[in-house]
């Protein structure tokens, strides 16, 4: 699997409840949530944001709240995948089981710039951050997790 | 090598005689829960992947407690497909308007967590039960369907960090000081995919209620559970709400453990976690600066149980809250609630000028019930102070427990007491 994308950069901490702010938890509807994806930290994320684009952000991504509606607004928004340093685990977790394609990886949380083209490839763990030329290595996923990516999420992986 | 608390449950629970920290396991799940907002998304999930069966209808908690009393239709519509689920699978534990309670103080004031089980909830305060030796934890809706269905979970499992809490505190001081204290320390990254252990002679010293408050902010560290060593006190406490058999773990003498904090907590000091983050913690002698707030909110899963409110009534007790100011109480469950009338509290409450309100989740979240404009500040006993985490995004939250909350709604300004 692989993806290649204009990327949105962030900081530290990007916590869920700018993701998506608890005033639109009143709707789980996919595309509604998506339409106010990050709204109160980057109020251009919608209108900018185009299919197969990458979030880029430091360390502690999806910290707060456990709500499923945070990976579910990126990916509805057309987001291919997150980098970041770390993510905050309750978000991993659910990232993981959507399919929202996420990878660990401080190095490239540093150094890749917001606008930069940026190439992943999730078997290898390789980010290639295409306007400056620079590669960089994320752990892929343990077998167990790449099972439930490959099925299309945890739900589908326990129908075997 | 051995094991610590947290591993010990969970590799029970997978069937296996040791776990060892990284190890991915499946372990069978003793409570799943989900709440008005994270339950419709697991509902959806659970009828699109087809199941037609939950694995336990006495093991699964639905609490109505976020937009409730429904706040609009949307959240009407949310609820009213969490009541039809609970109703076609005859759910025991369905608990809406009339006798919910804010999820986190009800299901151990229900007597439905003991020590060492295992919980999974769609929602990130569900390590409060670690307080009672049970591991606890958030996960997402998709998780929370799996679980209604399967009756299992995967984990990593976690890596600790041990809390060893001696001496006692002092008065005016309370588990909220504490983990803000800690998160102040550590970071809200610095207990990332790791468990919180707290052990030590110091723990005799705090109440059930504190140590609820402590474990449920585990999370605000990034932690994956907090989990208190079980004792007299907690056997206490389950015995009076449930005869359901349970098994006490303790650590390993040999458990790995990351680090360890000698905490003494007479040492602890009221403290106030400044926006945007619960990390900027400052102890309220370190604060110089006059901070003016519109709002104190006393409440939430995190300072809503009888003994917050029992805080929070003495120091208004006989008191007016300042002109200006707007102070909103939320008992967190109907027994809580009623606890208040009966003792008097209620009335203080109001004759202090604050609102005393049905137990909901409500302002801490911004979802209703206090919501902040632009350029409001407000001081809250509860767990989160993100940006636009209580309203609009030019709005500041400032953590604090429950005493500090309320004699910073007198005073009108931040304050603590002597």
């Amino acid at each position: 699997m692989k993806a290649q994308g204009t990327v949105h950069k962030y900081n530290d901490n990007v916590d869920t409840d700018v993701i998506i702010p608890a005033r639109y938890l009143n709707t789980s509807d996919h595309k509604e949530l998506a339409s106010h994806c990050m709204e109160d930290i980057d109020k251009d994320f919608v209108k900018n944001v185009k299919q197969g684009d990458i979030i880029v952000a430091g360390m502690n991504f999806g910290c707060g709240s456990s709500r499923e509606h945070a990976p579910i607004a990126i990916k509805a928004s057309g987001i291919s995948c997150v980098i970041a340093g770390t993510f905050a685990r309750i978000f991993y977790r659910n990232a993981i089981n959507i399919g929202l394609a996420i990878l660990e990886c401080e190095e490239a949380a540093r150094e890749i710039q917001n606008g930069d083209e940026v190439a992943v490839d999730f078997d290898t763990g390789e980010i290639t951050d295409i306007t400056t030329g620079k590669s960089y290595h994320a752990e892929p996923f343990p077998e167990f997790i790449k099972d439930i990516i490959s099925k299309g999420g945890l739900l589908n992986s326990l129908k075997a | 090598m051995g094991m610590t608390m947290s591993q010990k449950i969970l590799a029970k629970h997978a069937g296996l005689d040791s776990v060892r920290e990284g190890q991915l396991i499946r372990a069978k799940l003793d409570m799943v829960l989900g709440n008005d907002i994270t339950s419709p998304v697991a509902i959806n999930e659970f009828n699109k992947a087809g199941f037609d069966k939950v694995f336990d209808r006495e093991k699964i908690s639905l609490v109505m407690d976020h937009f409730t009393p429904n706040k609009d239709i949307k959240a009407a519509t949310q609820c009213k497909q969490c009541r039809d689920f609970a109703g076609k699978y005859d759910i025991k534990n369905y608990y809406d308007v009339g006798d919910m309670g804010i999820e986190h103080a009800l299901l151990p004031e229900k007597g439905l967590i003991a020590p060492g089980e295992l919980c999974i909830g769609a929602d990130s305060h569900t390590c409060t039960y670690g307080a009672l030796g049970a591991f606890s934890t958030g996960v997402g809706s998709t998780d929370m369907a799996a679980g209604m269905a399967t009756g299992e979970a995967w984990f990593k499992v976690p890596g600790a960090i041990k809390f060893n809490l001696t001496g006692k505190l002092n008065k005016h001081v309370s588990g909220k000081d504490v983990i803000l204290h800690i998160i102040g320390m550590i970071g809200v990254d610095g207990a990332l995919y790791r468990s919180m252990e707290f052990v030590g002679e110091g723990l005799k010293s705090l109440s059930v209620d504190d140590r609820l408050c402590i474990a449920n902010m585990a999370i605000e560290a990034g932690a994956k559970n907090g989990i208190f060593e079980a004792d007299e006190l907690t056997e206490a406490y389950v015995k009076e709400r449930t005869d359901r058999p349970y098994q006490i773990f303790k650590p390993d003498p040999d458990a790995v453990y990351q680090k360890t904090y000698d905490i003494d907590l007479s040492t602890i000091k009221q403290t106030v976690s400044f926006p945007h983050l619960p990390e900027n913690a400052k102890t309220v002698d370190e604060i110089k600066e006059d901070i003016k707030i519109d709002q104190a909110v006393i409440g939430s899963c995190t300072n809503g149980r009888i003994s917050d409110m029992r805080a929070a009534a003495e120091i208004l007790n006989g008191k007016h809250i300042a002109k200006g100011v707007r102070c909103i109480v939320i008992p967190a469950t109907q027994k809580v609630y009623m606890q208040c009338i009966k003792e008097g509290l209620a009335e203080i409450f109001i004759n202090a000028g604050c609102v005393f309100s049905t137990p909901t989740c409500g302002p801490c979240l911004g979802g209703h019930m206090g919501i902040l404009a632009a350029g409001e500040r407000a001081i809250s006993t509860t767990n989160r102070n993100f940006v636009g985490r209580m309203g609009h995004v030019d709005s500041e939250v400032y953590l604090a427990s429950p005493v500090v909350a309320a004699a910073s709604a007198i005073a009108g300004k931040i304050t603590g007491t002597d």
